[in-house]
């Protein structure tokens, strides 16, 4: 089977628009607290959940707006419980962090690695009742230290579990770059594990199509969980508003808040020696320097755009579908913000 | 005295203490980012980052601590020790029984907690009531700049385990990372006395299980921690102007509880109402009636707490967590 480029760039530009739709409404200060975006993943995202089917199940993390919406949440009802409002997914209780759809056997959780055990047990309720469900775990990098993660991949292997574990690779644990506390590759750490693990582009959706087309095919017919290791840059950092982030986007109104105090701070007495502090200063600028010289300024980074090359040559049809989706996603957005205001 | 805001006060007093003691070393997820100020003038060697693997390096804080070091372990929240109970509740809060009181685990965990800024059920909770369930735990909650600083210094020297809770709405970096993100366009209900505030030129240890009286009164006694201290502070001073008197006890530490200064205080009015961040059953509220009752003391009874999952919605969370309506409401009720 061939993918569907129309349908693949369709859910991502979908998925775009609405976190772009999120993150005005979050600088509006209609969404309190964190708000984590997928901008970025989308490739990773939809390349999945695409193969996805009625009875499948998904255990997202905390950024699980995409997939909820490319399985096919209404983005109104998305939108609404982002903005608190009793009518929402969750009749306002949830917050982004914790979506659930019973419809759609999908179940968020904030706690990093936590996506891990859901997807085995999703997957085992799939086995056990012999549905033919197939169990998606979503979860970063970061993840892959968290002990729970790793005795699910065991159990996964050992039960031979019908699941997909969606590593999406952006290198950062929260604002800690990943290599920096991670002692081995993460696919052969998988596959020490006993599961077939696999890397891939995940800028790239139709890679990320085809890798999870084996995957899921594998896990339907009874062989077994897959490691899908897909890399991706995350446009927004861990989440809006990171610190170190807007002071690379604004360095003379942010950066004297932590150059000062951090400069007092090097310089007083008691504590270590020259060298130390100078390692510890050194730290602390190459996290600047790695957020200044942001993956995320390079196209080439994002999948959409990299989607959207192959549809060039129609471009009548491609108009149409990007004014379709916008026209979709500004109405639930208008809809949305009316409703919180009424 | 100089002015200090919240968790400035704790790093500074931390830093106090790691100029003294070079036993002590700070870790934790993203603590050389949260506590940069601290890296660049302690160094790598004392100031590390970890992996997102709460189970190992808070079990490792805990074994390094009954080696001799004194370290300072970081949690992003305490919510996120529902990953890595086992260190505390199975380990660090049973060394010293399990040796007879030979060893002791000499940790410090400090952990963000509380809500009010709309981050939802699984990173907002308090969660202290359930932690000073385990014995072995010492479980401190400051409520101000002060009593922030000077608490860290007595939970360093502590010669057991204790949790330190950092409540966020207090924390001007806590509440900078997770609810603001640099916008003005959201607001939050900070007690300001509570977020910035008077501290001494040099840090003194606070002893850990002092409670202190905020306020006096003579109608009803209102005990709380935290955030709770200040809600309970609003709720007298708009008692007051309806004729009503009431105390404000700040517990300081949940474990081990100042049962002498409670008793005294809800002695004095004959009625007391709690004001707990933390759940309702189980928790601190019943455990403060308990102890009054095993002390003969006869008196009105009431909690103001938090009963169920923190919602998302902000409106919905504000009415959850204890606030100052639900408190003055409680107070009148129990004055009818």
């Amino acid at each position: 089977m061939l993918p569907d480029r129309w349908l693949l760039y369709t859910l991502m530009l979908k998925s775009r628009l609405l976190e772009e739709a999120v993150a005005s409404l979050w600088h509006s200060g209609l969404i309190s607290g964190e708000m984590h975006l997928g901008t970025g993943e989308e490739a990773i995202v939809a390349g999945v959940v695409s193969h996805l089917q009625e009875g499948d199940a998904m255990a997202l993390d905390h950024r699980g707006t995409a997939a909820l919406l490319m399985r096919g949440v209404d983005p109104l009802l998305i939108l609404l419980e982002l903005l608190g409002h009793p009518d929402g997914l969750c009749h306002g209780r949830g917050g982004h962090m914790h979506l659930f759809s019973r419809a759609h056997l999908a179940a968020s959780s904030g706690i990093v690695g936590a996506g891990g055990p859901t997807a085995a047990g999703f997957a085992l309720a799939a086995q056990y009742t012999e549905s033919a469900g197939v169990a998606i775990g979503f979860f970063g990098e970061g993840a892959m230290n968290q002990g729970m993660l790793l005795e699910a991949l065991n159990l996964a292997a050992t039960w031979n579990l019908p699941a997909v574990f969606v590593c999406k690779d952006d290198g950062w644990a929260i604002t800690t770059p990943s290599k920096t506390v991670t002692g081995s590759d993460l696919t052969e750490r998988a596959r020490s594990l006993g599961v077939r693990a696999v890397d891939v582009d995940g800028r790239e959706v139709v890679d990320v199509w085809e890798a999870a087309a084996a995957a899921i095919d594998r896990a339907r017919s009874g062989q077994g969980p897959t490691f899908l290791h897909a890399s991706c840059v995350h446009l927004e950092a861990h989440f809006l508003g990171y610190q170190l982030l807007r002071s690379a986007r604004h360095p003379l109104r942010e950066l004297p808040d932590i150059a000062i105090p951090m400069t007092r701070s090097f310089l007083r007495p008691g504590g270590a020696g020259l060298l130390q502090r100078i390692e510890g200063m050194r730290a602390v600028s190459e996290a600047l320097q790695a957020t200044l010289q942001d993956p995320r300024r390079d196209p080439a980074n994002d999948p959409l755009p990299r989607a959207r090359r192959a549809l060039h040559a129609d471009s009548a049809r491609l108009e149409a579908l990007e004014e379709r989706v916008a026209g979709e996603i500004s109405d639930a957005l208008a809809h949305a913000v009316a409703e919180v205001a009424s | 005295m100089r002015t200090m805001f919240f968790t400035q006060a704790i790093d500074d007093a931390l830093a106090q203490a790691m100029a003294d003691d070079p036993r002590i070393i700070i870790f934790g997820e993203d603590v050389p980012l949260l506590r940069r100020n601290l890296l660049v003038r302690f160094g790598p060697r004392r100031v590390r980052g970890t992996p997102i693997s709460e189970s190992a390096f808070l079990g490792a804080g805990v074994a390094a601590a009954m080696a001799g070091l004194r370290p300072v372990v970081e949690l992003y929240m305490v919510d996120f020790v529902g990953v890595c109970m086992d260190a505390l509740l199975n380990h660090a809060a049973k060394v010293e029984a399990f040796s007879g009181g030979t060893w002791t685990a000499p940790v410090v965990v400090r952990a963000p907690c509380g809500g009010g800024y709309g981050d939802g059920g699984q990173h907002q909770q308090a969660l202290w009531g359930w932690l000073a369930h385990i014995p072995g735990l010492a479980v401190v909650v400051p409520s101000t700049p002060a009593d922030a600083g000077g608490l860290m210094l007595s939970a360093i020297e502590h010669d057991g385990p204790v949790v330190f809770m950092e409540h966020k709405l207090l924390s001007e970096t806590g509440l900078d990372f997770l609810g603001s993100g640099g916008r003005r366009t959201v607001r939050f209900d900070v007690p300001a006395a509570g977020a910035k505030g008077e501290v001494p030129g040099r840090w003194q240890p606070l002893p850990i299980g002092k409670a202190i009286l905020r306020r006096a009164g003579g109608d009803a006694t209102l005990i709380s921690v935290g955030v709770g201290v200040h809600r309970a502070l609003a709720a007298a001073r708009a008692l007051a102007e309806e004729g009503i008197s009431a105390a404000v006890l700040d517990l300081r530490t949940v474990a081990p509880l100042d049962r002498e200064a409670v008793c005294e205080a809800v002695a004095n009015t004959g009625c007391l109402l709690v004001v707990d961040e933390d759940y309702e059953g189980f928790g601190l509220s019943g455990e403060l009636s308990a102890i009054v009752q095993e002390a003969g003391i006869r008196c009105r009874y009431g909690r103001v707490c938090t009963q169920t999952t923190i919602p998302y919605a902000r409106h919905l969370e504000d009415r959850v967590l204890p606030n100052t309506s639900r408190i003055c409401a409680g107070v009148r009720q129990l004055l009818r």
